[in-house]
């Protein structure tokens, strides 16, 4: 029993300080990925590369004054930040990124390499990004400035538009994996088709695939689909008026909801850590690897992509995604009544 | 006291001041956020039952659309204090109107709670574990309350109508005969 705390909260640990990694390595990955794309150097002096940058860059947050406007509900204003924080860590528990295992023998019962095994993961993960919702609107409505309202009301919006079409794209995957938790989801997906096809289930649900990643970027606030962000129109958006860590606090939230996303696609549509060449018990490897490439094509696809005028958000959002994905869901209902896919 | 009910008492703590909360505070916005805390405890509550698929859906449902009532607060009202002559020397609460409406609600939740408890209800023969299942759920929706969730379907769906019809706006002006730009 109490092998298995104190591997419970390794684990928690070691997940809380890898997600927190993860989010400076792709500060450090998304300023060199821009400056490659746009023909300069970027970050290089600050270690090798560049790499120590992300670090320097907190110093210098921590140590800067925390200003909050005179007509600020201070309250609200506090809190916002923590809300966000905390949604974007609280939604990686459920997320599993390993075959359970033994470390070598090092344990005497296999551990799932997970924080929490919820048996309805997946809806769970769709409830903690709603509640996320609240710290930007929080944020937006409590600064008092007009900037950052017209940021929040607009994140409010694209995200209760674009929620829609996520669920409903998680229910066709459910629909094939014929489960809710994302364990038996991974599972359901080993194995190989005709000898070389992995069995992902990318291959049943290439459209659903698509509107997942669609409505998970406008899910995360990223290019092209950045609203509530747009520096041209809205200074800042939500985050306008904040500074210091609070300001820190969004910029991690954001990244963190980044590489959440990409590891519940992952574990949704990529196979999670099944993969050739590597033994079962090193299969987090192949995991970060997906999600590493997942990363990549979000950083490319917003130095890429101009961002969408508002109405055609809300217009490609209603009037093509969701129908798309509702079409989604009934052919996949009925492939999986006829044929049992 | 075992941990389940020490959690039993503290989310159920959390959950009735939240709601007194609701109505007793006068910024709109903390009523939304404490609405929300308290939808948050009810859903612990659930987690406490072995219910963990209704305690995620009370979250999405109810909290997640509370969204929507955060955007017309926000919005629409857009008056964070409540401010007349009379409200600075009397709170809401303590009214004649909200009084004799709030005493009568009262008698009824009173009756109702005698009423359920005179009748004594049967806790024994929960069905512990069955219907933690999504599929036992889904099941028993789609057969045996299946007129019910119809029912409430097309309920909803005349709200929503009545909704367009009543936001529609009515602008001679704006009327244009089909087919003209």
């Amino acid at each position: 029993m109490t092998t298995l705390l104190i591997t419970q909260i390794v684990l928690t640990l070691v997940v809380f300080q890898g997600l927190l990694l993860s989010a400076a390595a792709m500060v450090w990955v998304e300023r060199r990925l821009a400056a490659l794309l746009q023909q300069r150097l970027g970050p290089i002096r600050v270690g090798w590369q560049g790499l120590l940058q992300p670090f320097a860059d907190v110093i210098k947050l921590m140590f800067k004054e925390e200003l909050r406007p005179g007509s600020a509900d201070p309250l609200l204003f506090a809190l916002a930040p923590i809300i966000s924080a905390t949604a974007a860590f609280a939604a990686f528990a459920v997320v599993p990124f390993g075959a359970s295992t033994t470390f070598f023998g090092l344990l005497d019962k296999p551990l799932l390499l997970q924080v929490a095994d919820v048996n309805v993961a997946v809806l769970v993960i769709f409830a903690i990004a709603s509640m996320g919702v609240y710290g930007i609107v929080l944020a937006g409505w409590s600064s008092n400035s007009k900037y950052s309202l017209l940021g929040g009301l607009r994140s409010s919006a694209q995200m209760i538009s674009y929620e829609l079409s996520y669920g409903l794209a998680l229910a066709s995957v459910l629909l094939i994996g014929n489960s809710m938790s994302l364990t038996e989801l991974v599972n359901g997906q080993a194995g190989v088709w005709f000898g070389f096809i992995p069995k992902w289930f990318v291959f049943l649900q290439p459209l659903g695939f698509f509107i997942f990643m669609t409505a998970g970027i406008a899910e995360t606030n990223r290019a092209p689909f950045d609203f509530p962000e747009a520096e041209q129109e809205l200074v800042a958006g939500y985050h306008t008026e904040y500074s210091s860590m609070s300001f820190a606090m969004f910029f991690l939230a954001e990244y963190i909801n980044m590489v959440t996303v990409s590891a519940v696609a992952t574990d949704l549509y990529l196979g999670g850590w099944h993969g050739p060449f590597l033994p079962e018990s090193l299969g987090w490897i192949w995991f970060l690897i997906k999600v590493g490439a997942i990363l990549f094509f979000y950083v490319w696809m917003r130095w890429t992509l101009p961002r969408y005028r508002y109405d055609q958000l809300m217009a490609f959002g209603w009037k093509v995604l969701l129908p798309l994905s509702m079409i989604n869901l009934l052919v996949t209902a009925a492939g999986v009544l006829y044929f049992g896919l | 006291m075992g941990s389940e009910a020490l959690a039993f008492y503290a989310f159920g703590a959390v959950a009735i001041a939240a709601s007194l909360l609701v109505i007793a505070q006068r910024n709109p916005i903390y009523s939304v956020l404490l609405l929300i805390a308290s939808f948050g405890a009810l859903s612990g509550l659930y987690v406490l039952l072995d219910a963990p698929f209704v305690a995620v859906i009370q979250i999405i449902v109810y909290a997640g659309a509370i969204m929507v009532l955060f955007l017309f607060v926000v919005m629409l009202l857009n008056a964070p204090h409540e401010e007349t002559e009379y409200d600075e020397r009397v709170h809401p609460l303590l009214r004649p109107g909200p009084m004799r409406f709030g005493a009568c609600l009262a008698l009824v939740l009173a009756i109702e709670l005698w009423w359920a408890l005179a009748r004594g209800v049967d806790t024994g023969a929960f069905p512990g574990g069955a219907v933690t299942s999504v599929a036992v759920i889904g099941r028993s929706l789609f057969t045996d309350y299946a007129f019910a969730f119809e029912v409430t379907s097309i309920l909803i769906l005349v709200a929503m109508v009545g909704a367009v019809v009543l936001a529609r706006r009515d602008d001679p002006r704006e009327r244009r005969k089909p087919g003209e730009r």
